[in-house]
């Protein structure tokens, strides 16, 4: 078919990692051939995150590894990408975009999938040899200091490989590493430097581990293998940092050329925990801030309808879109690998339906998509089974469905020495969520089952505990 | 089609093995992914297209 006039508009996905490469890849799987561009202010080609807390940490994984498509495989696509290009601005109504060089797009449709970023805390960013750990850049800049490695990050598009130019701490040498926050992304900083071998402090506001995501008993499991492994667990909360050149500062670093370095991070109860380096992972804020539109809801991401729509035109994927998943009660955000694949999909294919049904009201004679060359399909509700894993030392945890928010958790400890425990989470008495650790990735995938519709509590756990038995 | 897996980066989900299992399987101890047939028949392609785009570590590559 010829393209009306209209739909030489493009459709821009703002965002090139997981989320927004997903949904660039869906829009032509789906059949999308107008313009699409994908716009990602990182300088990188897309990319995955989760080996950058642990394969590429580790210094197990160079950069290249982690690139989720090759140019070669983008090429295809027919993409205008735009790397290192940052979305300043959306206009809801007009479907319009606005980058940071100034130039607005006129868009048939917007994905958002701008995911989220590292919390840190104030001045932390002028203190030489504190971390936050989401980007490359900060996994090599961390890494670098760890190992005394910094790698070229060789996943740059079209400039050439990107000097990381983080300071190179001593190679071989154990360094005193504190982190900040024991959640999952902590822990996994926490595994890799001790296999490293360095003195590891992982510092929580919570004595146990991981807990708000997996309950108190997954969490001491995991504890204890973290003390087992030399890691020393502390309860607090970081008040302050003592740097060179001075006594404590209270986040005025110096700045400039010759930034003063880390000592020390002070808690609130006065301890005083000696540190050559610090990993700020105290959690993340979506990206929303370039959303200014009052159209659109953006307290604790950006809020969407069950089809992942957050206005006419407009759908958000992966970390950063909050949205109404029809099989629970409550608007969910999730900040797991799976989810930004499948939502990045899901998003497109709504997108689509929804530009086909405009389409058709608007020239009843077309039965085809706008811009499109396959039949139009209905919107869905984006209705997936979470899933969510992390790797620990040797520990594998994976989990289906939702664990965190439960008011009800049951966890069955298998082998207590092999950590090895699977544990039930429930609210308002429908089981919810389903989480093995130490157990064969084949045998897990059979506990999906369990919590794939809901299912009352006891029925659940009926299954589970038939599923495990002899585990 | 033809199918290859770049083996050394999956993390065990199983995605593709719910998505496509007569094409993918996991190995029993530690879940990494099988390929049980590296040229499916037509009417596995979808489901195998599905299953690449959706892996989380960008294991499966497809040929034409
Ligand atoms: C170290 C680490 C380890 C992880 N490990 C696991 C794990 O083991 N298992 C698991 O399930 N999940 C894990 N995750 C989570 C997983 O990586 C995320 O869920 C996933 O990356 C989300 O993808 P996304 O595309 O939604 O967002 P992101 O990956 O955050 O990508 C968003 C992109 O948009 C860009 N952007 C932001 N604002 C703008 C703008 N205004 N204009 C243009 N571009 C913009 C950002 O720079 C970024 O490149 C881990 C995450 C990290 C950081």
């Amino acid at each position: 078919m010829t393209a009306p006039d209209d739909d030489a508009r493009p459709i821009a996905v703002v965002g090139a990692s997981a989320a927004g490469l997903a949904a660039a890849e869906a829009l032509r799987r789906f059949g999308w051939a107008g313009p699409l561009i994908l716009i990602g202010d990182e300088p990188h080609l897309p990319y995955d995150r989760p080996p950058l807390s642990k394969q590429l940490l580790h210094g197990a994984w160079e950069p290249d590894r982690l690139l989720l498509r090759t140019k070669d495989q983008l090429e295809p696509l027919g993409l205008d990408l735009r790397l290192g290009t940052r979305a300043t601005g959306l206009d809801a109504a007009t479907r319009t975009l606005t980058l940071d060089g100034g130039e607005r797009l006129d868009c048939a449709g917007v994905i958002i999938a701008t995911g989220v970023a590292a919390r840190t805390l104030p001045g932390a960013d002028r203190i030489a040899g504190i971390h936050t750990l989401r980007t490359l850049d900060d996994a090599l800049a961390l890494r670098g200091e760890l190992t005394g490695t910094t790698g070229s990050t060789g996943t740059t598009g079209t400039t050439g490989s990107t000097d990381v130019t983080g300071q190179v701490g001593t190679s071989g040498t154990d360094r005193r590493l504190v982190i900040v926050g024991n959640g999952v992304l902590g822990c996994e900083a926490a595994a890799v430097a001790r296999e490293l071998g360095h003195t590891v402090t992982l510092v929580g506001r919570t004595a146990i581990p991981m807990a708000e995501a997996v309950g108190t008993e997954i969490g001491e499991l995991l504890a204890e293998e973290h003390r087992a492994r030399g890691v020393e667990l502390r309860t607090g909360e970081a008040d302050g940092f003592e740097t060179t050149g001075e006594g404590a500062t209270e986040g005025e670093g110096t700045g400039g050329a010759n930034p003063v370095r880390v000592t020390a991070v002070r808690l609130t109860d006065g301890t005083r925990l000696p540190a050559d380096l610090v990993l700020l992972a105290i959690g993340s804020e979506p990206a929303v801030q370039w959303l200014a539109d009052p159209a659109l809801d953006t307290t604790d991401g950006l809020r969407c309808d069950a089809y992942c729509a957050a206005a006419p035109g407009v759908y958000a994927a992966g970390d950063v879109a909050r949205w109404d998943h029809p099989a629970h009660d409550r608007p969910l955000r999730f900040e797991h690998r799976m989810n930004a694949t499948e939502q990045g999909m899901a998003a497109a294919r709504n997108l689509l339906a929804e530009l086909a049904e405009a389409s058709e009201l608007s020239e009843p004679s077309q039965s085809v998509g706008a811009g499109t060359d396959h039949p139009a399909q209905e919107r869905r509700p984006f209705a997936p089974v979470p899933y969510f894993w992390s790797d620990q030392y040797a520990i594998k945890i994976q989990a289906y469905g939702v664990t965190g928010g439960a008011d009800r958790v049951e966890t069955t400890v298998l082998h207590r020495d092999e950590r090895r425990a699977v544990a039930l989470y429930g609210r308002d008495g429908t089981a919810t969520g389903v989480l093995a650790a130490g157990l064969p990735p084949r045998q897990v995938r059979a506990l999906r089952a369990v919590i794939a519709t809901p299912l009352p509590w006891e029925e659940a756990r009926d299954r589970l505990r038939a599923a495990t038995a002899g585990a | 089609m033809k199918i290859t897996l770049d083996a050394d980066k999956c993390c065990a989900a199983g995605q593709c093995v719910l998505i496509a299992p007569e094409v993918f399987d996991q190995r029993d101890e530690d879940g990494i992914v099988v390929l049980l047939d590296d040229a499916p028949p037509a009417e596995q392609h979808e489901a195998v297209r599905e299953a690449a785009a959706i892996c989380p570590a960008a294991v499966i590559e497809i040929h034409a």
